[in-house]
């Protein structure tokens, strides 16, 4: 069964507890700011309160009194209570802005922060992570989890503390004025929290089945978008359509009955607060007939219902958005949960200088020489040894999978500046072999050594950085073509940029680009062929000058007039080096020091191009059965 | 833009135009129930009248629950409007894009083509939501509480002349400043995005050549411009809401002073007071959502605009009036063709391309890195239109067939090729949906793919993740041309199919090809020059224009370029 197509599986923040812990240790690195904003947002609701109370003040105590006999002195006294209403309200407005601008500054830093912990940990996860993710439901964490991490941030919250506030605080004010009255809205209010309860659990519910749809017709747009020239070719279009339209027709259906709910919220939640107003009204009329209560409380307490039922029905309203969010960070928090690749190894590379006595000094300027840096736990002591390339292999058994073992006890042995190729069927597992010299997967200990040293000890930065590999996709980055190559050194000299390019016989397309050097590559470098890219990838492996190559398809599709253009180029790249080399093309592999044929996982053949022909195995079957076959 | 916007509404128009009808009875519900209640207070709480009050009371109730049903369904035919546009802008933009031909979408980066079918189509769905649910809604009961205002006291109503335009001039300078800047945070938007996408697709190069570290730096300079550039856009926005408060508190204050002085001279009631207030404050509110509308207008406008831009593009190649339905053979002919990708004839690409190529010949390709071997095949399924000269097809040039024929006519394995998420199977039926599992097989076999794929656990439906991880790029390949094959061209073209392929699988699919595909004329890119030794003839291709032309012995006698490749490759398997 094909899984999801990429998007968000459908979840409730399993652990809403935990997810708001995470988001407010986040905001607890602006704990001096919220505490400006919660001081604002309460002057602010407080103010709206308290003007509202002056409004009584001035009904009941100014207005009414001067109606029956005028007077200077409650004139005096009205004006007064305008100018503090005035100065409360200004002050209200003052702290509204205030709020709003830390709060701002608040939640694009943590926005920041959130993402910057995201990428920068999804950068350190282990490569087996990325296989067994789509791009696609990874990317959604990018832009739906964390936009609505930002409508939470930037709306929710001012709005969760303003509304709780003035609700508290209308609270009080109530209580004051009627305690008859309060408990009549409180009544009310029960009911409102059923109605509240039954909307906000069904459309939950519904919301999630739509981002469910959202997630599935994403996921499809994305692949076929990706895929839209082999749609093409195939003449695929209206089959496309008429999946997308299924599809398309979902997602229609549930985000209707979502919004429908969500939508009707609104109106109830209003409209709830009318019948409220209006019994209030009905029971205050009674109470103030009967004298027990003044007409300007009821008038005050009037517009306070009012007061109190727009922040309840506006959480009411954000407990989608709310729950959303949520299940947003949690996929969010999820992903800077995940485990590192783990980097236990402590060998070291190091720049070396090769002392008079054959012994290694560790210093801080190129040399030339590199040297693995081997601290000894037991005694304190350093060992230095130089890093030559020697690669061991010892009886290697690895799967991707536990299920299917890809390679079956492999055993080599490469000296240091050999050039080792690896010959053999499609998935017979010659790229496994690479991307367990680099460590992109990891072997059980001592199984392959490195100079000597278990490479399980060594230092996976370090391990890499004394490599250089291309790959048999080649990817190449948003920037200039100067860039790109300056990516194997970041401290290259154009100079010495210029140098790999020439070496890798790209420096003449380069020239002949509009804008030579500088001109921009978009979209992995779709405005470049096949093999330009990988003249590219060459370069940019070039100048980053390792001890060890490793070169896989790296000129598969690089015609072989150019191939045999760049072979001095690739001959003075590999010389010095310990090169392991990809390739089904002979004249690639035909001058290696060591020629291993591997089927289904295991070394089959080996030695140098003249034995193996001699031998007349699979070599021999591989690459001159083509003549008996023509 | 919104017009083209609009005619996506299709079907739902009736809710779409239900839905601002139904609010107007809400909007004039409550503009009625504050006049209730005013009624409520002056007439039966000032005078005590308890039979007034529960009848007012009455009235409130019954016209809150008019206002109630007016309200959810208008929300209800709301969310079918909204949804249902949405689902037709997408199935509309999904469409457009399956007419565009390769110069098309080479235009629109495919990454820009998925934000602009998923984030641009919900940001507009949304804002239309919001619009029609608003659009009458807030105005009517602006101007009806306005209305209402007036009634109850006009020369006190002169407050909104001079506040109305104040409010409107700030709203106004706000959006208009802000509308910009949210252009750039989606531009910046776009940029992280990207920087995410090419470290999701070349995780392996940065963890090859340690710049994880690097990576981080670049992506945090990225999202710090995202951020200053949301603080800059949003900074703007922020002002609205005490902007407004001001404004509606100034109001407010001004009304309680002069209306003060007008109950106090006696020619108003302490009732009309209140309800004058609360319709001030709700024609405030009112133009307080409206501005929320127009904001959300304008931050969507971008979207809106990207939506266009897809819709408005021409697709590139177009299909004459009569086209012809039937391709005849397989025969190829270039009558001198050039060809430019910027269509600029001053930059040309191919150069005064001749050739004939007889049907069920079988043709190589080769030529160096850049010399446009992949831009001439790629004419032939006219993935592009030519810029000059005449290509054709079975004797009829290729801009007279319908795209369909042509294409099911020429089948093509391209160099960048994808697998689908679904099973072998799924993936294979594309050539053909109604092949038959021996043809699929068969297919296999030719492609030399058959062995491998039984290899697996579930054989043909094991099923292929997204972008088809599971299998190496050599077995991918293999797949791609069995998927080709099962549509039984009459031409079919591996552009470089088989780079990485092993030597002795090539030469197998080669031998099963001229075995079962005798009569399919076949064209081979390659970079080996075994791949196209045994081919009837040999274009060698050499920047933009034909080298030579001929059979592989006449190539090997005459041709520098092709001998070249030849003993470079050779070299070594003779020994």
């Amino acid at each position: 069964m094909p899984g999801p197509r990429g998007g968000r599986p459908m979840e409730k923040p399993k652990n809403v507890g935990a997810v708001i812990r995470r988001i407010v240790k986040y905001l607890a690195e602006y704990k001096l700011y919220l505490l400006v904003v919660t001081v604002a947002i309460i002057f602010s609701a407080l103010a709206s309160v308290i003007g509202t109370s002056y409004m009584k003040t001035i009904i009941d105590d100014y207005l009414e009194p001067m109606v029956l006999d005028y007077s200077d002195e409650l004139m005096g006294g009205f004006i007064v209570t305008l100018l503090k209403m005035g100065s409360v309200y200004f002050i209200g407005a003052l702290c509204t802005y205030i709020s709003a601008r830390m709060m701002l500054h608040v939640s694009t830093r943590t926005l920041y922060n959130i993402r910057v912990d995201m990428f920068n940990h999804m950068e350190a996860l282990p490569i087996r992570f990325f296989d067994t993710h789509t791009h696609g439901e990874l990317m959604s964490r990018y832009t739906n989890d964390i936009d609505t991490l930002r409508e939470l941030l930037s709306n929710s919250m001012t709005m969760l503390i303003s509304s709780s506030v003035t609700v508290i605080s209308v609270l009080v004010m109530m209580l004051i004025y009627s305690w008859q009255l309060t408990l009549l809205l409180i009544l009310l209010f029960a009911a409102m929290l059923v109605v509240i309860r039954f909307f906000g659990g069904r459309s939950g519910r519904l919301f999630r089945e739509q981002q469910a749809a959202l997630g599935t017709v994403n996921g499809y747009i994305e692949e076929m978008m990706d895929g839209v020239r082999v749609v093409k070719v195939f003449c695929h279009e209206d089959k496309a359509v008429e999946e997308f339209e299924k599809l398309n027709d979902k997602l229609c259906s549930a985000a209707t009955q979502a919004n429908t709910y969500a939508n009707s919220m609104m109106p109830i939640m209003a409209n709830l607060t009318n019948i409220h107003y209006a019994l209030t009204a009905v029971v205050g009329a009674i109470l103030a007939i009967k004298n027990i209560l003044s007409l300007g409380t009821v008038v005050a307490f009037l517009q306070y219902v009012r007061n109190f039922s727009m922040p309840v029905s506006q959480i009411s309203q954000q407990v989608n958005s709310i729950l959303n969010a949520l299940a947003g960070a949690e996929r969010v928090f999820n992903l800077i949960d995940e485990k590192p690749e783990v980097n236990d190894g402590y060998v070291t590379i190091v720049n070396a200088r090769k002392q008079p006595d054959g012994t290694l000094t560790e210093c801080k300027e190129h040399t030339g020489v590199w040297a693995w840096k081997h601290p000894h736990k037991a005694d304190g002591t350093v060992t230095y040894t130089e890093v030559l390339g020697k690669v061991e292999f010892d009886n290697v058994v690895f799967g991707y999978v536990p299920e299917k073992t890809v390679l079956n006890g492999i055993s080599l042995y490469a000296k240091p500046g050999q050039k080792i190729a690896f010959v053999g069927s499609t998935g017979a597992g010659k790229t496994t072999i690479t991307n367990l010299i680099n460590r992109f997967y990891d072997v059980p200990d001592g199984k392959i050594r490195y100079d000597g040293i278990n490479i399980n000890k060594i230092d996976k930065k370090a391990l890499r950085r004394s490599q250089s590999i291309v790959l048999q996709d080649t990817h190449l980055f948003t920037g200039t073509v100067a860039d790109n190559i300056r990516y194997g050194k970041l401290d290259a000299t154009d100079e010495e940029i210029h140098r790999a390019a020439k070496l890798a016989n790209a420096d003449f397309f380069i020239t002949h680009l509009p804008h030579g050097y500088d001109t921009m590559l978009t979209s992995d470098g779709a405005n470049l062929s096949q093999g330009q890219r990988q003249l590219i990838a060459i370069a940019r492996a070039a100048v980053a000058d390792p001890p060890v190559l490793i070169l896989d398809e790296a000129t598969s599709s690089i015609d072989t007039r150019t191939e045999s253009l760049i072979e001095k180029g690739m001959d003075s790249l590999m010389e010095g080096r310990t090169t392991f080399v990809i390739a089904h093309r002979l004249s690639t592999v035909r001058n290696a020091d060591a020629i291993m044929v591997l089927e289904n996982g295991r070394i089959i053949e080996r030695g140098n191009h003249e034995t193996l022909i001699a031998q007349k195995g699979k070599y021999y079957q591989l690459y001159t059965g083509m003549f008996e076959l023509s | 833009m919104v017009k083209k916007l609009v005619s996506c509404i299709g079907e739902y128009r009736k809710y779409a135009i239900a839905t601002p009808i139904i609010m107007l009875g809400e909007a004039i519900m409550e503009i009625l129930i504050p006049l209730i209640m005013a009624n409520m207070i002056d007439y039966g709480i000032q005078n005590k009248d308890i039979d007034y009050t529960i009848r007012m009371g009455v009235l409130m109730i019954l016209c809150t629950l008019l206002s109630l049903a007016c309200g959810a369904g208008g929300g209800v035919c709301a969310a079918h409007a909204a949804m249902g546009f949405a689902k037709n802008l997408r199935a509309k933009l999904f469409r457009k894009v399956q007419t565009f031909s390769f110069a098309n979408i080479d235009k629109f980066s495919t990454a820009s083509l998925v934000t602009r079918l998923t984030t641009d189509v919900t940001n507009t769905q949304n804002a239309f939501q919001m619009a029609i649910r608003m659009a009458v809604r807030a105005p009517a009961m602006m101007i009806g509480a306005a209305v209402m205002a007036i009634r109850i006291n006009p020369s006190l109503s002169t407050v909104f002349i001079v506040v109305i335009p104040i409010l409107a001039v700030c709203l106004f300078l706000i959006m208009s400043n802000a509308h910009p800047r949210f252009g750039i945070m989606m531009e910046k938007y776009d940029a992280l995005n990207t920087s995410v996408q090419e470290n999701l697709t070349g995780i392996r190069v940065v963890k090859a050549f340690v710049r994880e570290d690097y990576e981080n730096r670049k992506f945090n300079d990225s999202a710090d411009q995202v951020r200053k550039a949301q603080l800059r856009a949003e900074k703007l926005i922020i002002l609205n809401s005490p902007v407004m408060q001001l404004c509606m508190y100034g109001c407010i204050l001004a009304v309680l002073w002069f209306g003060g002085n007008m109950v106090i001279n006696g020619t108003f009631q302490v009732g009309k007071l209140s309800s004058f207030i609360s319709y001030v404050m709700q024609t405030l509110t009112s133009l307080m959502m409206l501005s929320m509308v127009i904001m959300m207008f304008t931050v969507s406008m971008a979207s809106m605009r990207r939506i266009c831009e897809v819709l408005d593009e021409e697709p590139d190649i177009k299909e004459v009036s009569k086209p012809v339905t039937e391709v005849k053979d397989g025969s190829i002919e270039f009558k001198d063709v050039s060809f430019s990708y910027s269509k600029d004839p001053n930059n040309l690409t191919l150069q005064h391309i001749n050739l004939s190529i007889a049907s069920g010949e079988t043709i190589g390709i080769i030529g160096g890195t850049g010399s446009a071997k992949s831009t001439l095949v790629q004419l032939i399924p006219r993935l592009y239109d030519i810029t000059g000269g005449q290509l054709l097809v079975g004797g009829v040039d290729v801009r007279e067939y319908e795209e369909d024929t042509l294409r099911n006519a020429v089948s093509m394995v391209l160099q960048k090729n994808v697998l689908f998420s679904g099973t072998i199977r799924d993936n294979l039926k594309w050539g053909d949906e109604n092949a038959t599992d021996e043809e699929i097989i068969e297919a296999c076999k030719a492609a030399d793919a058959y062995e491998f794929i039984m290899s697996f656990p579930y054989g043909l439906d094991t099923d292929l993740g997204q972008g088809g991880v599971n299998v190496s790029g050599g077995q991918k390949q293999r797949l791609c041309i069995a998927r080709a094959l099962l549509k039984k061209p009459k031409i079919i073209i591996l552009d470089d199919s088989t780079s990485a392929v092993d030597t002795a699988t090539d030469a197998r699919i080669r031998a099963a090809f001229r075995e079962k595909l005798s009569d399919t004329t076949t064209l081979i890119i390659a970079q080996r020059i075994t791949s196209v030794q045994d081919a009837d003839k040999v274009i060698v291709l050499n920047d933009g224009q034909i080298d030579d032309f001929g059979t592989p012995a006449e190539l090997m006698e005459r041709n520098q370029i092709y001998r070249e490749v030849y003993q470079q490759q050779q070299k070594g398997a003779r020994e």
